[in-house]
């Protein structure tokens, strides 16, 4: 209990320094937790996707499209439920084209029923007319349905535009050239991380028509599986089928197919992991300084406790802990704010990645690697401290 | 009269282990701006010089990039035929009408794969893209099923080995060189003749159409008659500002993660001088007191202490700048997300970088100082005189 005490009285006896040491070692574990928090996501995004949902592709890269054709082709496969189609529209908003968000089109029949699992549309506008709905269609999609221009968007887009529901809203085109307006009819919210919630859901009949002069160029098929232990054979059972044909496909899983995306990132994690290091090493040699400077002042007092009969070993230790409790100190708050300031604002990288998130391992390793560069911080003072000869420490006179 | 410089030095000196320790912690905060800073300019570099101001490149209105582009054969006959187009020493005008296509290919040393920029040049035009040169092998003959790798990329990728053959849809394609285009962008692409490779890929017409203008100055004036002539539906700009252009984003993600990243460590950094300053001005009392005594005004004090800290703090970002030289010209790769494809470039260290980093080592000196300076110039004299 002394001994406890004497470490706190210590902290306290120069509050500016403790204060001033805690704070860097406070905005390095804020530093690191943040990229590991980059890191955390790009990890995510690599498993967000589904593993029994295959996504079919032309096999050159994503930009050439596959014939409607396959569509059918592909649904007769033995074990395949359901295939949807989806297209990259990549317009930008007229008035800040540098204010990305994701476009896509979608198919009516199959596109929102095999992800009525992972959306749920929590607004949309009452239907203008009646029409029997697909099966597994959500009931609220009824107005989108009716209206060849209208369009799905995420609560999160919503926020961010400022936009309302009725609203139309005009798009540049930059693959299909001109402007496009839309009519929001739905909103809709993202259950599973899989799809974000700042994109934006159209008709494929739209862009057919007015985009693509009615060539039906369809970007990737997504299949919807009866049988997802089957997946591995029926990408491959696909991708037989076209190997010869005009458009040969590369049919992966979902996961497979979003990792593909993070892993055009090259080199960033590593790069990540470097500054993250030297940030580490940065905050140790902030501390050991402290650590130094503290127990150079204090020489003559470790020679009255010295005196007082505290040995070696008690000395070496009042020492390392008060370095650990400064840095862990630092280290707790640091990863806290970290978590809370990325995960409390929702920042995301354009919905090209899931929303980045900070794991509690990361704000773990973050306080346990503070507390351990504080302790070998104070190795060499504590060691210096335990070896001081009572005669020398009481004569030294500062 | 001002305190000399020499105390300061001397001082300075006299803690070396406080001084060393503070000077790394600002050094390394100094060598992450610089890498990012160099980062940076490596990705716009390549970017930069790829592309001339003598030539103009012409995208469909609207596209935001080569590959949503798109220009039909009549349009490009059109544009081949203009006036404003400077005619080679052949006899031919130097037009390249373009396919520009992205590849998915498997990476090699990292996993996973990555979309490589296909182009298929116009082979009677390709000097005016750039000085092209073979580093090994040859240069594709037109018409064949060859194709030509840039250096950067060709051990970045798989099947890209001179003799090695490189598949797109149903074709085999050989590699018979590999080039270098001057640091360009177009390192990180394969080349082959657009008259096979359109055919090849399923494809109808171009995406660009690039050509050397008869006169440059006259760009405004040519840009204004082809942007308003109904036949094309195409925007023109100069060459080089397309691609400036098309590093923007990359490069601005960059600069922010860098300010961002090094904006926090310098937090640290300024903690961390403080620290050492207030230790050096605490174990000074007497002498600062003794200085005051001697006739030294307060802010000529104050002054030395900035002085002290901000030597320090320079110190640290010699060390920073020379931690930061090795990684001068080595490569890495990402994807720019606006050209959808990788781009290889290598970190280029300049000399505005190091003396960025000087200047920010020196603010962080100067920052971390002021608090402990004044607190030594306001010492009470007498106090400070009885102090042991």
């Amino acid at each position: 209990m002394s001994v406890l005490n004497l470490i706190l009285v210590n902290l306290g006896r120069n509050k500016r320094r403790t204060i001033l040491t805690m704070l860097s070692v406070t905005v390095a574990l804020f530093l690191y937790c943040t990229l590991g928090g980059v890191l955390d996501t790009l990890q995510e995004a690599i498993k967000v996707g589904s593993e029994t949902r295959l996504i079919s592709r032309n096999a050159i890269s994503l930009i050439f499209p596959l014939p409607i054709s396959y569509g059918s082709r592909i649904a007769a496969v033995p074990g395949v439920k359901r295939v949807a189609i989806q297209n990259w529209f990549g317009a930008q908003d007229p008035k800040d084209p540098h204010n990305f968000f994701a476009q896509f089109a979608v198919d009516d029949e199959n596109f929102f029923p095999i992800y009525a699992n992972d959306i749920e549309i929590v607004e949309a506008s009452p239907p203008q007319a009646t029409m029997t709905l697909p099966e597994g269609m959500p009931s609220r999609l009824a107005s989108y349905m009716t209206e060849q221009t209208a369009c799905v968007i995420g609560q999160k887009l919503m926020t961010k535009m400022g936009w309302k529901l009725g609203q139309t809203i005009t798009l540049a085109g930059t693959i299909y050239p001109g402007e496009w307006p839309f009519t929001i009819r739905a909103v809709y919210h993202a259950k599973k991380r899989s799809i974000g919630e700042e994109t934006m859901f159209f008709h494929w009949k739209y862009l057919d028509q007015k985009g693509m002069g009615g060539r039906a160029l369809v970007g990737v098929y997504i299949l919807d599986l009866s049988n997802p232990g089957r997946a591995a054979d029926i990408a491959k059972q696909v991708d037989e089928m076209f190997e010869n044909s005009g458009a040969a496909t590369r049919t992966e899983s979902e996961q497979a197919f979003q990792a593909g995306f993070v892993s055009m990132y090259g080199n960033i994690p590593f790069v990540l992991r470097v500054i993250g290091l030297a940030v580490v090493f940065a905050i140790l040699l902030v501390a050991a300084n402290t650590m130094v400077m503290a127990i150079r002042e204090r020489t003559g007092e470790i020679g009255v406790l010295k005196t007082l009969g505290f040995t070696e070993g008690i000395i070496f230790g009042i020492v390392l802990a008060e370095a650990a409790v400064i840095t862990m100190g630092g280290g707790i708050l640091g990863s806290l704010l970290a978590k809370w300031a990325i995960e409390g604002t929702g920042f995301n990288f354009g919905g090209f990645l899931p929303p980045m998130s900070v794991h509690w391992a990361t704000v773990i390793t973050g306080i346990a690697i503070a507390t351990l560069v504080g302790a070998v911080s104070g190795l060499i003072p504590a060691w210096q401290a335990s070896q001081l000869r009572i005669v020398q420490a009481l004569r030294r006179v500062d | 009269m001002p305190i000399p410089i020499s105390y300061n030095v001397r001082n300075v000196m006299q803690r070396p282990v406080a001084t060393l320790t503070t000077a790394i912690g600002i050094g390394l905060t100094v060598t992450i701006f610089i890498g990012a800073l160099a980062l940076a300019a490596g990705f716009q570099a390549a970017l930069l010089q790829t592309g001339s101001a003598d030539n103009a490149v012409a995208l469909r209105k609207g596209a935001d990039s080569e590959i949503s582009s798109g220009v039909s054969r009549e349009a490009a006959d059109v544009l081949r035929a203009g006036p404003d187009v400077a005619i080679g020493p052949n006899g031919r005008p130097l037009v390249s009408a373009e396919l520009v296509v992205v590849a998915n290919k498997e990476r090699l040393g990292q996993p996973g794969s990555s979309n490589v920029t296909v182009r298929g040049v116009d082979p009677s035009a390709v000097g005016i893209r750039a000085e092209v040169k073979i580093v090994e092998g040859r240069m594709f003959t037109p018409g064949t099923d060859e194709v030509i790798v840039g250096q950067r990329i060709a051990r970045r990728f798989a099947n890209c080995a001179v003799s090695e053959k490189i598949r797109f849809q149903q074709r085999d394609f050989t590699v018979v060189g590999h080039f270098n285009a001057g640091g360009a962008s177009f390192e990180s692409e394969i080349w082959g003749d657009a008259a096979v490779l359109i055919p090849a890929l399923d494809r109808e017409g171009f995406q660009t159409v690039t050509f050397r203008m008869r006169d440059p100055s006259q760009f405004a004036e040519i840009k204004k008659r082809l942007e308003a002539d109904p036949r094309l539906q195409v925007q023109i700009q100069r060459e080089r500002d397309f691609y400036a252009q098309q590093s923007e984003l990359l490069t601005n993600l960059i600069r922010f993660m860098g300010v961002f990243i090094t904006g926090i460590m310098a937090i640290g950094a300024i903690f961390g001088a403080m620290n050492t300053m207030y230790a050096a001005v605490g174990s000074r009392t007497r002498e600062i007191a003794m200085l005051l005594v001697l006739g030294f005004l307060p802010h000529e004090v104050m002054l030395s202490f900035i002085l002290e800290s901000v030597m320090l703090a320079l110190i640290g970002g010699v060390i920073g700048c020379l931690l930061a030289l090795p990684i001068n010209g080595i490569a890495t790769s990402t994807t720019n997300f606006q050209s959808f494809s990788e781009l290889a470039f290598a970190f280029r260290v300049t000399p505005g970088a190091l003396i960025a980093g000087l200047i920010f080592a020196a603010g962080m000196g100067l920052v971390g100082g002021i608090l402990p300076a004044r607190a030594a110039a306001r010492q009470p004299l007498a106090g400070a005189l009885r102090a042991i």
